[in-house]
């Protein structure tokens, strides 16, 4: 009894000069994430957790000399009260020094004020809606924003002999978004919209309008529905109906033929032309380390776009902290990520010193079968290409 | 001459809601860092009331009762993001669109029996919420609305980053609003929604309009519930399309059995109960927190009918009977 008490004691003594002892040294970078972990987005979290969570592996939990810790909170996906509630316990209770994460608009949007009130960076790895960035002068994005993948298919659909274009987008937001930009862009360049339409955000039924396509016989069809069952079954539509012989593509933004997604629509997907900032086939050794990397660490996922907005997060985040010599104050942080630029496995980026969002390039590629893979194979490209929706 | 006593008894303040009111003046002085929290646990039991007073006493079982809350949200989100964002004038403002809209739609819901319910409250819901994602101009779609600009409270208070403000301004409304549905239910005309409820044939034969009554009560709760949303996009400042959404609807429903629906408390403890439970299971274990909150309500309704309240009063009758053998 007393032996076991006479122990505990000098456990307690022990903790005690081990925190007295990591106070000497800087105090630990706490990073606190937002992200949709649970619920129809989940994968999104969990694929920009292990983009962030595999640069911080490669550096030994260690950003310019700071030892960092990862808080996650959930937000359950389009659930804006409990990501402004995630953030704020985060800023309050945890007291982090930087906000990371956001998958979906809305969460990015309601933590944004928190952001400019408590005067902390804060890294969007993924929400991309173009007007993300302007809600606080303290936000930086390392995704893209939609613009920015939309506009180029537009040019070269329209330098490619594709003069009519049928657009099918959902019925919400971001289909209005790419719409918009698709036919500003591809009109400009010469070329005709033929049709279109704007499908049900739930459960629609493609076939209508699939027929309709098939009777306008356009070049091609330029298609923004939500990533998922409703690309399976568009594209299984298509095929059944024998558009594709009728002579009629399909053209797209690369979250329609996402890794994470490409297998489960099959061979349906194949020759599917789609703009896009990175593929997991890109050709650069820092992509090669970068894609077997996350094989090691993640044998059962493909790394895709969520992954890399992750990883890139992290490595802005170091590259400015070496920058600041580890100060991580609001004002200081985003002065010094203005500007900044790497060689992401996705390719050469910077952060535009003007809107704080990412300047990329951006790839043409098409799905085609490399061995027994589906990959989205890069043939054309844009460089250094600024969010279109800005300017 | 008959006797009313039981019925006065039942309208005094019992010790144990006095102790249970001064819960949310420890809450702010115990768990200064998740005030945020209890704001929104606040906010939902308010939501919940609007749901047990309709549901609980009336008997009108609803899918939809998003409808009203998402209207008072979006109402109270519209002012705010054109230059009127006095907070209590927000309040006011939906709490009157959602009554009014609770009280068309009242026509609708009165004519059929639960399913027919079920289903008229669930589609009114849902066009609403594709009423809602089409008009993107106006609400920001599934963006969400932004730019709203909440002035301080009473001219004062800003609403801050700690939340403080936002949280005595939920608590306060909320017990403002409790105060008035319990003298409601307390009230004759809560009498007689209790006897529609137990025998719907009976009630016209005293003389209650059955029609009239289940009307008046829904516009009432859906007046609660526009206010619950309001006050929700006042303490966010940001109102996305899911205050509309079939989930919250759902959840609603199963935090009200899972406190016990027709008592008032039971709509306030499910809330604690569940929202508590969400919060530090979530926090936990942000990918698969859902199995274990499945689990616990699969026990909760297991081990006490008619939810937690259904439990207490059990125990409590229980230690009485024990007292007197």
């Amino acid at each position: 009894m007393t032996q076991t008490r006479r122990l505990s004691g000098l456990f307690v003594a022990l903790a005690a000069s081990g925190m007295a002892f990591s106070a000497l040294a800087a105090d630990p970078l706490k990073i606190g994430f937002v992200l949709p972990m649970s619920g129809p987005f989940a994968a999104y979290g969990k694929q920009i957790e292990h983009g962030a969570r595999l640069y911080l592996k490669e550096h030994n939990d260690t950003i310019a000399g700071r030892k960092v810790e990862i808080l996650v909170k959930d937000d359950t996906g389009v659930a804006p009260e409990i990501s402004k509630r995630a953030a704020q316990e985060l800023l309050v209770k945890d007291k982090v020094d930087i906000l990371a994460g956001f998958g979906l608009t809305p969460s990015a949007f309601a933590v944004a004020p928190l952001a400019t009130e408590a005067k902390k960076p804060m890294v969007v790895m993924n929400a991309a809606t173009s007007a993300v960035t302007t809600k606080s002068n303290f936000i930086v994005r390392t995704s893209h924003t939609l613009p920015q993948v939309t506009a180029p298919i537009a040019s070269w659909a329209a330098k490619n002999k594709i003069k009519k274009v049928f657009t099918l987008v959902a019925d919400y937001g971001p289909g209005h978004d790419s719409e918009a930009q698709f036919k500003k862009t591809f009109t400009a360049a010469g070329g005709e919209i033929v049709g279109e339409v704007r499908t049900p955000v739930k459960n629609p039924d493609f076939a209508p309008f699939l027929q309709k396509i098939k009777d306008v016989k356009p070049d091609a069809v330029f298609l923004f529905v939500p990533p998922g069952e409703q690309t399976i079954a568009f594209m299984k539509g298509f095929a059944e109906r024998d558009l594709a012989k009728a002579g009629i593509r399909i053209i797209a933004t690369g979250d329609l033929t996402d890794e994470d997604l490409l297998d489960a629509v099959g061979d349906n997907a194949l020759g599917i032309t789609t703009s896009f900032h990175y593929a997991d086939a890109h050709k650069s050794p820092e992509n090669q380390a970068y894609t077997d990397a996350y094989a090691k660490a993640y044998p059962k996922d493909r790394p895709n776009f969520m992954s890399v907005g992750g990883y890139d997060g992290m490595q802005l985040i170091a590259k400015t902290l070496e920058k600041t010599k580890g100060d991580a104050s609001g004002e200081k942080f985003i002065e010094a990520a203005k500007g900044m630029s790497w060689n992401s496995p996705r390719g050469p980026v910077s952060i535009d010193p003007v809107t704080r969002d990412i300047v990329q390039t951006i790839y043409i590629r098409k799905v085609t079968r490399v061995g027994s893979k589906l990959q989205n194979v890069e043939f054309d490209q844009v460089p250094a290409f600024k969010d279109p929706g800005k300017q | 001459m008959i006797d009313l006593t039981p019925l006065t008894r039942a309208t005094r303040w019992h010790p144990a809601e006095l102790v249970f009111w001064l819960l949310p003046v420890a809450g702010y002085f115990l768990l200064q860092d998740n005030l945020v929290l209890l704001t929104q646990i606040a906010i939902t039991a308010l939501f919940c009331l609007s749901l047990d007073l309709i549901l609980g006493f009336a008997g009108i079982v609803s899918l939809g009762h998003t409808a009203f809350f998402g209207i008072g949200a979006y109402a109270a989100g519209l002012m705010a993001a054109h230059g009127h964002g006095d907070p209590l004038l927000g309040l006011l403002v939906a709490g009157i669109c959602a009554a009014v809209a609770g009280f068309i739609s009242s026509l609708l819901v009165l004519r059929g029996a639960d399913l027919t319910r079920l289903m008229v409250t669930l589609g009114v819901a849902m066009m609403l919420y594709e009423l809602a994602n089409k008009l993107t101009p106006i609400t920001g779609g599934v963006d969400g609305l932004q730019g709203m600009e909440i002035q301080p409270l009473f001219g004062s208070f800003a609403f801050d980053m700690f939340g403080k403000t936002a949280y005595w301004y939920a608590v306060g409304v909320l017990f403002v609003m409790f105060v008035i549905a319990r003298r409601l239910v307390h009230s004759p005309f809560g009498l007689s929604l209790k006897g529609i409820r137990q025998n719907v044939g009976r009630m016209p034969a005293i003389g209650a309009p059955v029609n009239a009554r289940l009307a008046a009560v829904y516009t009432i709760g859906a007046l609660y519930a526009g206010i619950a949303g309001a006050l929700l996009a006042q303490t966010t400042q940001f109102v996305a399309l899911d205050v509309l959404s079939f989930n919250r609807s759902a959840e609603l429903l199963l935090i009200l059995v899972l406190g016990g629906s027709g008592c008032l408390y039971g709509a306030l403890i499910g809330t604690i109960v569940f929202m508590t439970a969400h919060h530090f299971l979530s926090d936990m274990n942000p990918e698969y927190w859902q199995f274990w909150l499945g689990l616990l309500l699969v026990l909760i309704v297991l081990f006490a009918r008619d939810g937690v309240m259904g439990g207490v009063r059990r125990l409590g009758a229980l230690s009485k009977g024990g007292a007197k053998a």
